[in-house]
């Protein structure tokens, strides 16, 4: 009786234990972002960047702010991106295959020779495709027959962030957007909401398309049915290296990797020194990679 | 009273059989789908999402339907309504479970699922749309059981299942609306980028739930011997008719947009589903026969429900009309609408999507299930009101 009694006793305060563990953790869960919101009356992404580890770009951001091009607005903290030089690349269509190549390589990113199976980070592309919002009359000889390299754009307010239902992907601090493997249940969300279409499937099984013997076993080869893209090469970020494409450019400087925030970075300094555009920026995404036509 | 679906006569159950032929097909090539990848369906880098997602979202309309029964008969007591309504509420029961499983099918890590509600992104449109599904999935099985069962004891349903059933109706348009937005909200995808695609999705569905639910009736009073009376599928006519053509009209803002403004972004899509659209000298067009019935099967539908003969006099005439507009607000968003959207892609190439024979047998199953569910609760329902008759 009393032993019974106490089984139901644990079993309610366990039941009670359950109830206040799941509200905390939906409050957990929800409860910062909405209060956040409703108090700062903007987006947790700004909001962090308003508490800025640097005062100085704390600084440049109210300067802007006050000549009234709020829109591009650098945000605070490190924001890293890539400036793609195409009158380089333009003259050696063969360093462009070198990077893809070698960034397939270092990402073990499957080959798969039916199309509809394809998986791509970094590829070639015309001028009229990377760019479809900018006008095709008369265009000029040199950007008819150049070919464009194009990634993922790593936003600074990506779609597909909001759209991934499980935070499978993600922004990090530095501005890299990233992706879970282990995590992402293969809904696609995130491939409708990009604009780019920087996103692949694993259709089938990404090893069947890779040569096992000759994989970069310092990254991991995915599983079927998730979602990759190009990550900046955060892995080789983080060791203090330069993305694997920058790599291969080496001193021909076609690709240059920085800050966006730091202005004595050699990327601002190039932004500073060069007109460049970015991929459809009526998205309103804010792109970090920027190209030299 | 679930036993009252263990009766039936021989129809009965060659009906059941015929659906769990499909069901079993379906499962067969699910397996096979399960142990290769989503490769095994006809979907791609540039189309990435196909015939499922098309269906799930189409059938979240037939479930949303459902609430132009529910409203008249409980809020406007629209007596009229009186032995429909659990039509109704049944359909979305299983259209809904048709949802889910379209959803489930298209995942490439199907047991990661939970991951949804684990790790939950409230910024997510498909976290709330799991909400809202659910949630409607629910109020309506808690409610067409609750009323059901009271039904049969003859007596009034208790007063709190109300609550619920006007909970309910909010929900119903909050599915198809919440369904909307997973697309609207999208950048870059000029066809989907609309603030007219939830009035739109509303307004199909709330014409195509209803359309099926008159041709289901129809086909009860011949073989079930269940007459919804004529009055409800006279007023359930007029609903269709005025929600079919506020789809059109919706259909026609959008041309108007897309040509009228000449933004090459909104017009492709349109091109591309009614008249095919040329790029590098080849003219991409495999949508536009399914348009095209898109169109004329409305105006066929519209006709047979707007002359005063074959809507009242005839129930073979009243049922083909349905079955028309139904037929056509499906071609219209269960293939037009996600299947185009992704044409030209963000790279302004095109792909053309085509269906496998594995997919289309896993999307043929599906239906099969909703509609194996769909006839074993109205069995039930049905099996009640004769109960209380006798």
């Amino acid at each position: 009786m009393s032993r019974e009694g106490g089984y139901i006793q644990m079993d309610k305060k366990r039941r009670d234990f359950l109830k206040i563990a799941g509200a905390t953790t939906l409050a957990g869960l929800g409860g910062p972002a909405v209060v956040e919101r409703l108090v700062t009356g903007t987006s947790p992404a700004q909001a962090r960047a308003g508490h800025g580890e640097h005062p100085v770009a704390h600084g440049a951001k109210t300067h802007t702010a006050a000549s009234g091009h709020e829109d591009n607005n650098a945000p605070t903290g490190r924001r890293l991106g890539m400036v793609v030089d195409l009158r380089k690349l333009r003259k050696q269509p063969e360093l462009m295959e070198k990077i893809v190549h070698a960034c397939h390589a270092e990402h073990n990113v499957p080959h798969f020779p039916n199309k509809k199976d394809e998986i791509k980070w970094i590829w070639r592309t015309k001028f009229e495709n990377a760019f479809p919002e900018h006008s095709d009359y008369y265009k000029d000889k040199l950007t008819i027959a150049g070919d464009v390299l194009v990634l993922c754009n790593h936003c600074d307010e990506p779609p597909c962030v909001k759209a991934c239902p499980t935070r499978a992907t993600f922004k990090n601090k530095d501005g890299i957007v990233a992706m879970d493997y282990h995590r992402c249940i293969g809904c696609r969300f995130c491939m409708a909401a990009c604009p780019y279409g920087s996103r692949s499937f694993n259709w089938r099984d990404p090893r069947a398309g890779l040569d096992m013997n000759h994989i970069n076993h310092r990254f991991p080869t995915r599983m079927r049915g998730v979602v990759e893209k190009c990550n900046f090469c955060a892995e080789r970020v983080g060791l203090g290296k330069q993305p694997k494409c920058v790599e291969v450019c080496g001193s021909t400087k076609a690709m240059i990797f920085g800050d966006l925030n730091d202005p004595d970075s050699e990327i601002r300094q190039v932004l500073k020194d060069n007109f460049t555009i970015q991929r459809k920026p009526s998205a309103g995404t804010h792109p970090s990679v920027f190209y030299i036509v | 009273m679930f036993e009252k679906a263990l009766k039936g006569n021989k129809y009965y159950w060659m009906w059941l059989a015929f659906l769990g032929t499909f069901m079993a097909i379906a499962a067969f090539c699910y397996v096979r789908q399960f142990n290769y990848g989503l490769g095994l369906t006809g979907m791609s880098r540039d189309v990435s999402w196909g015939l499922y997602i098309s269906q799930f979202t189409f059938l979240v309309g037939v479930a949303a339907g459902g609430v132009m029964l529910v409203l008249p008969y409980y809020v406007h007591n629209y007596k009229a309504f009186g032995r429909i309504t659990i039509l109704g509420e049944f359909l979305a029961i299983s259209a809904l479970l048709m949802c889910l499983s379209f959803i489930v099918v298209d995942l490439g890590q199907p047991m990661r699922m939970l991951n949804v509600i684990l790790h939950a992104q409230p910024r997510s449109m498909l976290f709330y749309d799991m909400i809202v599904l659910n949630g409607y999935l629910f109020l309506n099985i808690l409610c067409g059981w609750v009323i059901l069962t009271a039904e049969r004891k003859e007596v009034k349903p208790p007063k709190w299942i109300y609550f619920f059933v006007y909970l309910s109706i909010p929900f119903a348009v909050s599915i198809h609306t919440v369904t909307a937005m997973l697309y609207c909200g999208l950048p870059g995808r000029h066809f989907w980028l609309s603030a007219i695609v939830a009035p739109r999705f509303l307004a199909s569905a709330f014409a195509a739930g209803p359309a099926l639910i008159v041709v289901v009736a129809l086909i009860l009073k011949r073989v079930a011997n269940f007459d919804v009376g004529k009055k409800a599928l006279d007023k359930l006519a007029t609903i269709i008719l005025y929600a079919a053509l506020t789809n059109m009209f919706f259909v026609g803002l959008e041309f108007f947009v897309a040509y009228y403004s000449n933004i090459p972004g909104h017009i492709h899509t349109i091109e591309y589903l009614f008249f095919g659209l040329e790029h590098d000298g080849h003219v991409y067009n495999n949508l536009v026969p399914f348009m095209r019935m898109f169109v004329l099967l409305f105006v066929v539908g519209v006709a047979l429900l707007s002359i005063p003969y074959t809507r009242r006099q005839s129930d073979f005439w009243l049922g083909a009309g349905c079955t028309a507009l139904f037929i056509s607000l499906w071609l219209d968003k269960g293939i037009g609408f996600v299947l185009g959207g992704f044409v030209p892609n963000p790279l302004n190439e095109i792909t053309e999507y085509y269906p496998t024979a594995n997919e289309i047998f896993i999307a043929l199953g599906i239906w099969a299930m909703g509609f194996f569910v769909l006839t074993i609760l109205y069995k039930i329902a049905i099996g009640v009101e004769h109960e209380i008759e006798a």
